[in-house]
């Protein structure tokens, strides 16, 4: 993937001078392994700052909402859904966009190689197409990208972006998964109290820092409930009702809108997988109404949908 | 100051001998990363580990800490009385503790103790603590620790530091209560001469292993206004999601917020920490908000840490070098970065 740098580098600089758009949001190189920024780029000066490699794995889309100007983002295949929610959500339009896609292979995740390593430290991390290479002290591991992946990325089955006014290489080929949610399914089959047992297990470390929730594009609100304070709807302190209501709430305000991202998982600091909880819902999305978010940009997602023709006589 | 040694297969002897007399703290490693936890018949301890993922600040300065309760019950002679909660404060001793945290518990003090104002539960969790800090022979990437007045073998904070010499730990006693607490663990054995030329020889090969530094020489000399001013904010604070995570999980950051939570009649008056990232952390009463953006609340961050602390109390930056919101950024945001660009304005 690290190629792809290169051309991003190019279509940025071509966009930014026909003046198609004002600024480009992208990434840059981290200034540890395993890293790397989000940054905006607003003239030519700071082009070269653009990269690309495995470790992109926060979701660009969340930096787009309110913005007022023409926009160059970069975009996985993941990232594009979430942009195609944001103009589905009217966050923001379609024409102030120029989306630079990636065809995606899969982020790697820097907590597997870190949990491989066992405490020592990587130093210098490299990557060849289908390999990752891990400097430390004494050490150099060459390790197989498709063994460290993302745990979503593993089951995603849009890789490629699903909107996009360029492209910086060849489509990839999706992948042809029997189940992306055989881990749900587990969960499902457990009893009520073992599911309980199992989700309070989950969640025990949390510090209510919020991180998931930041590093998700769908969550834009611009007060978010657990900030509401007047009056207050969930407590500040680390009970764990508390901590319950905000994963759950969470959890069902991403219903029908959750693109498996990661980015959330990817954020929170006590190395919680949330996406236990949004990935639950997902299923039932495609369960239910046959709907997987930020497929395309006419379709509003099925919980803020009203048919007078719904087949469910409740709602009619 | 005296410099004992332990035979590292009579740690656990030691720490048994501790346990009789106080609660003791172990680094463990739980899920895919360590923390303190208490010394059980389980939880053996592991010393090998580079550092916590949260600061031990949580020991002294919990999440959330219970500081006074009330009833509503009408009925009760002491409806609506405000009554500061009971607690114990049982003698602990943490093992393993870095020397940039131990150092962060002195500047944490610098705040919750001075000659203006004692925050009374900080006091006596800290009065309450015997540190025996863990000397680092091999100091991360992402350790500044020497450039901000401290260092992997620095003693500030500390009443025992360890040098880990392979086979026995130097254990150096800093100060009486250190001393005590050898004795107290059976450790007796003085250190020969060889062993304490080599734990020196340690601690100068582990400053000189440190490959990360940072300038804060003319942070002080700075106008307050123009670092406020600065143009780099914007580009600083574009990636930041306010998340929080770097102020979580500093050992130096010391604010909170003060929450009644009531259950039935039961009311609870609870210290949380809070965080300068958040919104609500300035959201007045009235509704106005002094910092509605988050570039004032990253700028805040850095500001407090780099200049006002500096100015206000004339003991260096608010940061021990421990590099923990440089790894845990989700988007890689680096104080060390931020470091230059104030110090260099
Ligand atoms: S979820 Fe899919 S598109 Fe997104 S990073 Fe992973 S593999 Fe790429
Ligand atoms: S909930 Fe998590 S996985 Fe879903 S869109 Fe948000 S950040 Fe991505
Ligand atoms: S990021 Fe992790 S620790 Fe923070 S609120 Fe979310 S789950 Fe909790
Ligand atoms: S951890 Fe990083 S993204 Fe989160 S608030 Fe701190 S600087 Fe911002
Ligand atoms: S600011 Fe960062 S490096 Fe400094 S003490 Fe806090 S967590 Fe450690």
């Amino acid at each position: 993937m690290i190629e792809y740098g290169e051309k991003i580098r190019e279509i940025a600089k071509k966009i930014l001078e026909e003046k198609k758009v004002g600024l480009i949001i992208g990434f840059k190189k981290g200034t540890i392994p395993m890293m790397t920024e989000p940054v905006l780029i607003k003239d030519g000066q700071n082009l070269d700052q653009l990269y690309w490699d495995s470790f992109c794995n926060m979701n660009l889309a969340n930096y787009l909402p309110k913005r007022e100007e023409k926009i160059g983002i970069i975009a996985k295949g993941c990232d594009s859904r979430n942009i195609a929610v944001h103009i589905v959500e009217n966050q923001i339009k379609r024409e102030q966009l120029y989306i630079i896609g990636v065809p995606c292979k899969g982020m790697v995740d820097r907590r597997k190689i870190n949990y491989f390593l066992a405490d020592k430290e990587a130093r210098e991390v490299t990557e060849s197409d289908e390999d990752i290479i891990v400097k430390g002290e004494g050490f150099e591991h060459t390790l197989k990208k498709g063994d460290y992946l993302q745990d979503n990325c593993t089951k995603c089955m849009h890789r490629n972006p699903v909107i996009y006014d360029d492209i910086v290489g060849d489509l990839v080929e999706e992948r042809e998964e029997p189940d992306p949610y055989d881990d749900v399914k587990d969960i499902e089959e457990m009893g009520s109290e073992e599911k309980w047992g199992f989700f309070s297990n989950l969640i025990k470390d949390c510090t209510r820092c919020y991180a998931c929730r930041n590093a998700c594009p769908l969550c834009y609100c611009p007060t978010c409930f657990v900030d509401e304070s007047d009056p207050q709807w969930v407590g500040k302190s680390i009970d764990s009702t508390d901590t319950v209501t905000f994963h759950i709430l969470r959890a069902y305000h991403c219903a029908g809108r959750c693109t498996d991202c990661g980015a959330c998982q990817q954020a929170c600091p006590m190395d919680i997988n949330v996406r236990l909880l949004t990935r639950k819902l997902n299923k039932d999305a495609l369960d239910l109404y046959n709907h997987e978010a930020g497929l395309s940009i006419e379709e509003r997602p099925p919980l803020d949908t009203y048919k007078p023709d719904d087949y469910d006589e409740f709602i009619r | 100051m005296s410099d004992k040694i332990i035979k590292k297969e009579e740690l656990q002897d030691f720490l048994k001998a501790l346990k009789k007399a106080h609660e003791v703290f172990v680094p463990a490693k739980e899920k895919d990363f360590y923390r303190f936890n208490p010394l059980t018949d389980e939880n053996k301890g592991d010393l090998n580990f580079t550092n916590t993922r949260l600061s031990p600040k949580s020991l002294l300065f919990p999440q959330s800490e219970r500081i006074f309760e009330y009833t509503l019950d009408e009925e009760s002679s002491d409806a609506h009385i405000v009554k500061e909660s009971s607690k114990d404060y049982p003698s602990t001793v943490i093992i393993g503790i870095r020397p940039c945290d131990a150092k962060a518990m002195r500047l944490v003090d610098v705040n919750f103790n001075n000659p203006e104002f004692k925050d009374p539960w900080w006091v006596k969790h800290l009065e309450s603590m015997t540190f025996i800090g863990l000397g680092c022979n091999e100091p991360c990437s992402t350790c500044f620790c020497t450039s901000v007045g401290c260092g992997p073998f620095n003693e500030e904070g500390l009443d025992v530091l360890l040098f880990d010499l392979g086979e026995n730990f130097l254990a150096r006693a800093l100060t009486p209560k250190g001393e005590e607490l050898l004795k107290q663990g059976g450790v007796d054995k003085d250190a020969n001469s060889g062993l304490k030329k080599k734990a020196d020889e340690l601690k100068i090969e582990a400053e000189n292993k440190i490959s990360s530094h940072v300038p804060t020489d003319k942070l002080k000399e700075k106008k307050v206004d123009d670092l406020f001013n600065a143009p780099f904010w914007d580009d600083i604070a574009f990636a930041c999601i306010n998340c929080g995570t770097c102020t979580f999980l500093c050992p130096t950051c010391w604010c909170f917020d003060v929450q009644d939570e009531i259950t039935k009649k039961q009311g609870d008056r609870i210290r949380n920490w809070d965080s300068c990232m958040f919104p609500l952390f300035t959201l007045h009463a009235s509704g106005h908000n002094p910092r509605p953006e988050k570039v004032q609340r990253v700028r805040q961050r850095f500001m407090h840490k780099l200049k006002y602390y500096v100015d206000k109390y004339n003991n260096g930056v608010a940061c021990v070098g421990c590099g923990r919101c440089v790894k845990s950024c989700p988007v890689n945001i680096d104080i060390r970065e931020v470091f230059s660009l104030m110090n260099d304005l």
